[in-house]
């Protein structure tokens, strides 16, 4: 085959045992690879409790994994998250997936409990597990100085993976983050520290000069993109550069999303950063973009936080020191925990205890998650079991458990049903639609209203599905499309796909994820926003009214949003729309 | 949706791309749960079906208005004898579009096939049978019909400019061409409307922000209202009290309120992230030149002047294929300078040439892409200086053409 290697890897830890299997290619050609892939080998095990020895962990690459394409070196995580209990997953940025691919593994799914902490380490066609009790309580700093990879990919975990933090995350080499969906913890709960892949072999491409041409199309029309490659883009900015926009927009989450404006925000901006730091460009491997920044001075060699750790850092619990916001930053990466899942969990506890944060004690509390001692320990498991604990569960700002992003869904109607019908919760990359709600691309849309929003966001949801699986970054799509995909796929694996066969697999790939939650009882009852978007209003402006989201319009949207995805009224995926997708049934 | 279908409809009318009434006016579909359309058609059991095979949630199709059905019908006929695609090379088509695929009958599985790979296709031949009659064009959108109508709009200018510019390269060359002759004969009359030479705008000085915003919102709607710019490509800017007001990426010029961002010179705020794609080239010619308007247009005999190159000098130019990047002679319309570059920042991009001829002409012509004009206070100047130039490079379009062409 082009494109795909052919071949997994099944690593059982229980029985320390390593087996490969190959992959048809009619499988590869249905699920593509990354999340498509993962959703596949996961749908067996969606019955399963969630820490169950037998759910796998997941690491898949895509076709295009480890070829020129661009944004193509990534990989996706994929397994049953601990802190929504629906399928978890998280594409992975860094190295480690053009590695892992150039070692000649489409993927690798890993299941069982090993007894004591282990690490999985591949070099090309070998694979071992290796002792690792020496690095158990390591921080990711730490274990990457530890191992010093240097080519070599690493994925690891820090003490909040080991401490069962819900959201802890597993941190590539050393800056980049699969952040959502507490996959840390699936990790630790295997006893997983590490994965370390270096592969000296390469991906073969059908047609490298119909590659090179549409890698060509990709580069102009990114060139010509303001949100990515203009002044303020986030190949200059980082993805920090939201932040203004998002604050002029009025949808910046404040106080835990009592408000959405914030009176400082101009001074925590990323032009702040610049000033302050000045960071320089890094990037994952066969990125031209290089959205991630490293501070050069004050704390040099630091990452910069992105978006969504910058304002919820700030606004949303109520701080105004962009210092702070690098050091938290800096001490969820290195501790192993989702800053989105961490600021939000913290807002609540704030909003709830009623005690405003210093620094220092925010920055404390972060630790007392992830070592798991005092208030920590409540905390660990997420804003929604934290305020459910407390009695008071609408203080909790997630959606099916998973912590919301740094858009307030009362100030972009569409980003409000992305949130609300995503598959692995209060996620805004699902359906992605700040892309034409914010940034005007392909064309704008009125973000103030549901009309063909159900469509809409279902059309996104198989788009970045199939970006999930070959494997891409999302933010390249604010510019290029899958018509420009399908040629770099195309010329990579030889066969003669469109955009709209792309589609297909992507309305494929999701509804495999609908079949998986609905085995684990979600329904349209999760399908659903925190009350205080339907009773509160945001903060406006002269010329900007952030009223309240109508719930009757919402509700509206919801049921035409199943009917267009071809759920039941109920939320639930049926069998013959799982037949007509070619997707294997399972239900309760 | 039904806004929606309706507006859009509206503007192909209004841009003089489609009859207001008849089989010739617009017909646009949007789908949420239900599908809508802005008027009854026998098309219409065909084009929902479109809606079946791709996932989409609007489309729009349109039989051209005069002359974009001659030279359409023309280039579309053309195109099912060689490859089956017009391969327009200005620079919206080869950024965005690519190529413009073409079928021959109104037949679905030919059309969706089409779709499937391209943003927009050309149905070029009447069916007797079904009565249909073309020249028509299709596109579709995933978010919005305004991705149709950007898209339909995209391909008749691109079609315009690219039949001119073969036509005049076709004399150069001597290659008889009766046909063609045909079609140039049939839509003279079309370019025999005039460019007002001066206009009556907002007068500087501005002493209120929102005089800035009102300033621009005129000038961006007197750009439409005179065809000097198709769907929503280009652009203005208006520098006040250290600050750039810039239309945002994608904004419709006749539909500035509400679009236009504030860029703070001292880059103390990122907000211009949505910012039109040639942010970068506006701040460098603000600051090289001084000037405080400036104004992008896309008039067609600009862009064609631009691609207008000696047939002979060209096949023996190292970068004949890369002339919206590489060209390498220094070229003039008049005393306006003509200079590479493609939209955006890339290494490429025009931010890295306009800029500096800005610093000796007020008007430049980027190469296959349109004309940029800077003013010292206000758009009227500006305004002025864009249509003499268009004017001078029709004028001197149709004196080469009379020059060339035998009696």
């Amino acid at each position: 085959m082009y494109g795909w290697s052919g071949k997994i890897a099944l690593i059982d830890l229980t029985r320390q045992k390593i087996d490969v299997q190959p992959l048809s290619p009619d499988i590869c050609t249905r699920y593509l690879g990354g999340r498509g892939m993962g959703g596949l080998f996961l749908q067996p095990a969606a019955t399963l409790d969630r820490d169950h020895p037998d759910v796998p962990v997941c690491l898949f690459t895509g076709p295009l994994t480890a070829t020129s394409a661009p944004t193509s070196g990534r990989c996706h995580m994929v397994s049953i998250s601990p802190l929504t209990g629906l399928m978890a997953d998280a594409s992975v940025g860094g190295k480690i997936g053009v590695q892992l691919k150039r070692a000649g593994w489409d993927g690798i799914v890993i299941t069982g409990k090993s007894n004591t902490p282990v690490g999985i380490e591949i070099s090309d066609s070998h694979i071992s597990l290796v002792e690792a009790k020496i690095l158990w309580g390591m921080t990711t700093d730490a274990v990457h100085q530890h191992l010093n990879p240097k080519k070599a990919g690493l994925a690891c975990i820090g003490p909040a993976g080991e401490n069962r933090v819900r959201f802890a995350a597993v941190i590539t080499d050393r800056y980049h983050a699969a952040g959502r969906t507490g996959l840390g913890m699936c990790l630790g709960a295997k006893k997983l520290k590490y994965i370390l892949v270096s592969g000296t072999g390469r991906t073969r491409v059908k047609d490298p000069e119909l590659l090179k041409q549409a890698r060509q199309d990709i580069i102009r029309v990114t060139a010509a993109s303001p949100a990515l490659m203009g002044r303020y883009g986030f190949s200059r900015m980082g993805t920090g550069a939201m932040y203004d926009l998002m604050d002029n927009r009025h949808m910046m989450p404040t106080d835990n999303f009592s408000a959405t404006w914030y009176g400082s925000a101009k001074n925590l901006n990323a032009a702040a950063y610049a000033r302050a730091y000045s960071p320089k460009n890094h990037g994952c491997r066969g990125c031209h973009i290089l959205c991630k920044k490293i501070g050069t001075r004050t704390s040099a060699g630091t990452a910069m936080p992105e978006f969504e750790t910058m304002s919820h850092f700030t606004a949303l619990v109520g701080l105004q020191d962009i210092h702070l916001v690098t050091a938290a930053n800096q001490r969820c990466n290195s501790l192993g925990m989702d800053t989105i899942s961490a600021a939000v969990t913290l807002a609540c506890f704030r909003e709830i205890t009623q005690k405003d944060f210093t620094p220092a004690s925010l920055l404390a509390l972060l630790d007392d998650i992830a070592l798991d001692r005092g208030q920590g320990k409540a905390l660990k498991k997420g804003a929604a079991a934290y305020a459910g604990s407390m009695g008071q569960p609408d203080a909790a700002m997630a959606v099916k458990g998973l912590e919301l992003p740094a858009y307030d869904p009362r100030g972009a109607y569409g980003m409000a049903l992305g949130f609300a019908m995503s598959t692995r919760g209060g996620c805004h990359l699902r359906a992605y639609p700040i892309s034409h709600e914010i940034l005007r691309k392909p064309v704008a849309t009125d973000r103030f209203s549901f009309s063909g929003k159900a469509r809409i966001i279902k059309i996104a949801e198989d788009s970045n599905a199939v970006v999930d699986s070959l494997i891409a970054c999302k933010f390249i799509f604010f510019a290029a499309g899958l018509e420009e995909y399908a040629k770099v796929f195309s010329a990579v694996t030889g066969q003669d796909v469109t955009a709209q066969d792309l589609l297909a697999a992507g309305e494929r790939i999701y509804y495999n994820e609908r079949i998986i939650n609905s085995c684990r009882g979600f329904d349209a009852r999760h399908d659903d926003l925190p009350a205080r978007f339907f009773t509160q209003p945001g903060t406006g402006a002269s010329q900007i009214r952030v009223p309240p989201i109508d719930r009757a319009d919402f509700l509206q949207a919801k049921a035409a949003y199943y009917s267009v995805r071809g759920l039941t009224q109920n939320g639930l995926p049926t069998r013959k729309k799982a037949e007509q997708l070619g997707v294997s049934w399972k239900s309760l | 949706m039904e806004i929606l279908v309706k507006k859009y409809a509206h503007k192909l009318v209004d841009a003089g791309l489609a009859a207001p009434s008849g089989p010739g006016a617009p017909l646009v579909g949007g789908l949420d749960q239900d599908l809508v359309w802005n008027r009854t058609a026998p098309e219409i059991p065909v084009l929902e079906r479109i809606f079946l095979h791709l996932n989409i949630n609007s489309l729009v199709f349109l039989r051209p208005g005069f002359p974009y059905d001659r030279i359409i019908r023309f280039l579309a006929g053309r195109a099912l004898k060689a490859a089956g695609t017009i391969m327009p090379q200005d620079c919206e088509t080869r950024t965005f579009l690519h190529d413009l695929p073409v079928v021959e009958q109104f037949d679905l599985p030919a059309i969706v096939t089409a779709l499937k790979q391209r943003k927009t296709v050309i149905i070029q031949g009447n069916d007797r049978n079904t009565g249909f009659f073309g020249p028509a064009v299709i596109a579709p959108g995933t978010v919005s019909p305004e991705q149709g109508f950007v898209h339909i709009s995209s391909v008749c200018f691109a079609c315009f400019v690219a039949f001119f510019s073969n036509y005049l390269t076709g004399l150069k060359t001597g290659r008889k061409d009766p046909e063609m002759d045909q079609v140039f004969d049939q839509v003279l009359p079309f370019l025999q409307k005039e460019l007002p030479a001066s206009f009556d705008l907002m007068h500087s000085p501005f002493c209120r922000e929102k005089d800035v915003y009102a300033a621009m919102v005129q000038a961006g709607r007197k750009i439409v209202d005179h065809g000097l710019v198709d769907s929503y490509f280009g652009n203005l800017s208006c520098c006040w009290n250290n600050t750039l007001y810039i239309s945002q990426t994608g904004a419709s010029l006749d539909e500035l309120t509400g679009c236009i961002d504030p860029v703070p010179l001292d880059g103390s705020s990122t907000a211009g992230i949505t910012a039109s794609s040639e942010l970068t080239a506006h701040l460098e010619t603000i600051a090289r030149t001084g000037c405080q308007v400036i104004l992008h247009g896309h008039p067609k005999f600009c862009v064609i002047a631009s691609m207008d190159c000696d047939p002979v000098r060209k096949a023996a130019c190292a970068f004949a294929d890369k002339c919206h990047t590489h060209c390498p002679v220094p070229r003039t319309i008049g005393s306006v300078p003509i200079v590479p570059g493609e939209v955006g920042t890339g290494p490429y991009g025009l931010c890295n040439t306009l800029p500096r001829a800005c610093e000796t002409s007020d008007s430049v012509i980027v190469h296959g892409h349109g004309l940029f004009v800077t003013g010292k206070t206000d758009f009227n100047r500006a305004f002025s200086t864009l249509a003499a130039v268009e004017t001078l490079c029709k004028t001197r379009y149709l004196e080469q053409v009379r020059y060339l062409r035998p009696a």
